[in-house]
């Protein structure tokens, strides 16, 4: 399969990645060269296979409802890069 | 002199007074100064694990019973949490990242007294087969400084191979802990998925994942095992089943003659290096004339067990690795951006390395709108097929047995331009990370230019038992 340009700009939106115009075309080349290796399983006939999702046999486990496991605010705050007292801070999302 | 053989003989020195902990530990510090230049660790905790020592130490003179793993110093792979101190990933993105809890492995070692001596160096987010993609520079193989240890747990194998901890705990998502022992000659068990809570444990690929152990002796991976694995109220993937006394057990049934099975596609692939497959085709003459029973069979699907392994662990990890979004914790871009998405965006590409950034693109890619079904799904089916294959290997041998990798340690920056072609040193591991079994890499041979290189042993899920047990016979074999 041949990666279209701008599909490196696509995903590296979705994956919320920032790579310049240089850094786009090496990069190209790497995922061009990724994808022709994984590309040899259209070689097999899967037709009818059930996908395998999940691992081993384990089930949910349920526990009795009861406060237990949490951290506290600040150690939930204590690694966090930019907060004040009871919050993380981002940048704006809500504009007038 | 302080000597370091097993964790049972160093226990009886230290109930003989022949030895203390802090004697021990004053002896791996001086070992990790004198050998800095192997970038094993990350960190040293040299100060708390002395502080310990002395603690462990006065229990044992009280007479207090000894835990397990009394004053065994472990060191711990830069991926496995340790409450109150940091862990990376080996990654700048987490450069600062202090763990507020312990990962269940941790506390189950800390819980039967064992010191922990500092955090090890290794690829970063355990992606890579060299430990040379670590934000905080390769690490060496101490038998060759020019070469690489193998990754991803690379850190964790030198630390053990050079003598600077008695054992390491690593990760296993493709191999990356089975391979590195390899490359230093020492033991790599990759446990069955879900034996070893992954709590604690930053994840990669989670359908993959597991918990290693690096030792020098089979009996030392079987206790540290027994310690750690078992059922967590933390993690909804770890299997309930019993954990057997791995310890005890391996004793028990040392004759026994073993069915054992080898893929021929294995030792025909052209790029295995002939004297790795001169070397274990003349230890299969030997396991038979000591009356196992050795077959060859087809393994049709060798050639396609690293695409699927790309696929899936690729996908998942961009699922992942999206909480590194520079909100709750980890790096954030010191550029004042407009829009919450370009702080994502800056913050994450400053951060990730371009190994991660390349994995979490083509995951992104496999997870696509259009290439879902093709890709994705496809991978999925063909791991289906690998895992009935393995459903049917195991009703008929009790083992399967292979190189653990196709080559001995390269060179440091050998393999640094061709993305695709460092996946070809998982060929013979990921096979064990798809269908979930438990593998184990021990070191049986020399290659005639010096470098050590192991036999891969792998079982049924669950079965470490037998897994173990062959290993301990198959290492007298040696």
């Amino acid at each position: 399969m041949e990666i279209a340009s701008g599909t490196v700009a696509y995903l590296a939106n979705l994956s919320r990645l920032h790579f310049n115009e240089d850094e786009q075309a090496v990069i190209t080349d790497e995922l061009q060269q990724m994808l022709a290796f994984v590309e040899k399983l259209q070689e097999l006939d899967t037709t009818g296979v059930e996908p395998l999702m999940h691992m081993g046999d384990a089930v949910n486990v349920l526990r009795e409802d009861k406060v237990a496991g949490s951290v506290t605010r600040a150690e939930a705050l204590k690694n966090a890069p930019v907060h004040d007292e009871q919050f993380f801070k981002v940048p704006k999302v809500i504009r007038k | 002199m302080f000597r370091f053989s097993t964790i049972k003989d160093y226990h009886t020195a230290l109930q003989n007074g022949q030895t203390t902990c802090v004697e021990a530990v004053h002896f791996y510090i001086r070992a990790i100064e004198a050998q800095r230049e192997l970038n094993a660790y990350l960190e040293v905790y040299a100060a708390e694990a002395l502080q310990r020592a002395a603690e462990l130490d006065a229990r044992l003179a009280s007479g207090e019973p000894l835990g397990k793993l009394h004053g065994v110093v472990v060191g711990l792979k830069d991926v496995i949490c340790y409450k109150d101190h940091r862990v990376s990933a080996a990654s700048r993105i987490l450069e600062d990242f202090v763990s507020i809890y312990n990962a269940t492995a941790t506390e189950r070692l800390l819980a039967e007294g064992a010191i922990i001596i500092g955090r090890q160096n290794c690829d970063e987010f355990a992606m890579g087969s060299s430990n040379e993609k670590s934000a905080y520079g390769p690490v060496k193989n101490a038998l060759d400084h020019t070469r690489v240890p193998g990754g991803s747990s690379g850190g964790s194998a030198v630390a053990v191979q050079a003598g600077l901890c008695m054992v390491s705990l690593g990760s296993d998502t493709g191999g990356s802990v089975r391979q590195p022992a390899d490359f230093c000659g020492i033991i790599g068990l990759k446990p069955t998925y879900g034996r070893i809570s992954r709590y604690g444990l930053l994840a990669y690929a989670s359908s993959f994942d597991q918990i290693g152990i690096f030792t020098n002796t089979v009996a030392d991976a079987a206790l540290l095992l027994e310690v750690i694995a078992g059922p967590d109220a933390y993690d909804s993937t770890v299997s309930t089943q019993p954990v057997p006394a791995y310890s005890k057990e391996i004793a028990a049934g040392a004759d026994k003659k073993y069915r054992i099975a080898y893929f021929r596609q294995a030792l025909e692939h052209p790029g295995l290096d002939p004297v790795i497959r001169d070397e274990i085709s003349l230890f299969i003459k030997k396991l038979t004339a000591a009356g196992h029973i050795v077959e060859a069979i087809d393994f049709e699907l060798l050639e396609y067990v690293v695409p699927t392994y790309y696929v899936l662990t690729t996908a998942e990890a961009s699922s992942n690795l999206s909480r590194y979004d520079g909100v709750r914790f980890g790096h954030r871009t010191k550029v004042a951006t407009e829009e919450l998405a370009d702080m994502y965006k800056l913050t994450r590409s400053e951060g990730f390395g371009k190994e991660v950034q390349r994995r979490i693109l083509l995951g992104t890619f496999v997870l696509s709108a259009g290439y879902f079904e093709a890709y994705f799904t496809k991978a999925q089916q063909v791991r289906r097929l690998i895992s009935e294959k393995t459903t049917t290997i195991f009703s008929n041998y009790d083992a399967v047995i292979s190189p653990t990798v196709p080559s001995t340690a390269f060179k440091i920056g050998e393999k640094q331009q061709d993305p695709v072609e460092m996946f070809l040193a998982d060929i013979y591991t990921v096979f064990a990370n798809l269908a979930g079994i438990p593998g184990i890499s021990i070191p049986l041979f020399t290659h005639p230019e010096g470098m050590p290189f192991g036999l891969q042993i792998m079982t049924s899920h669950f079965d470490e038992v037998s897994l173990l047990r062959l290993s301990a016979e198959l290492m007298q074999l040696k």
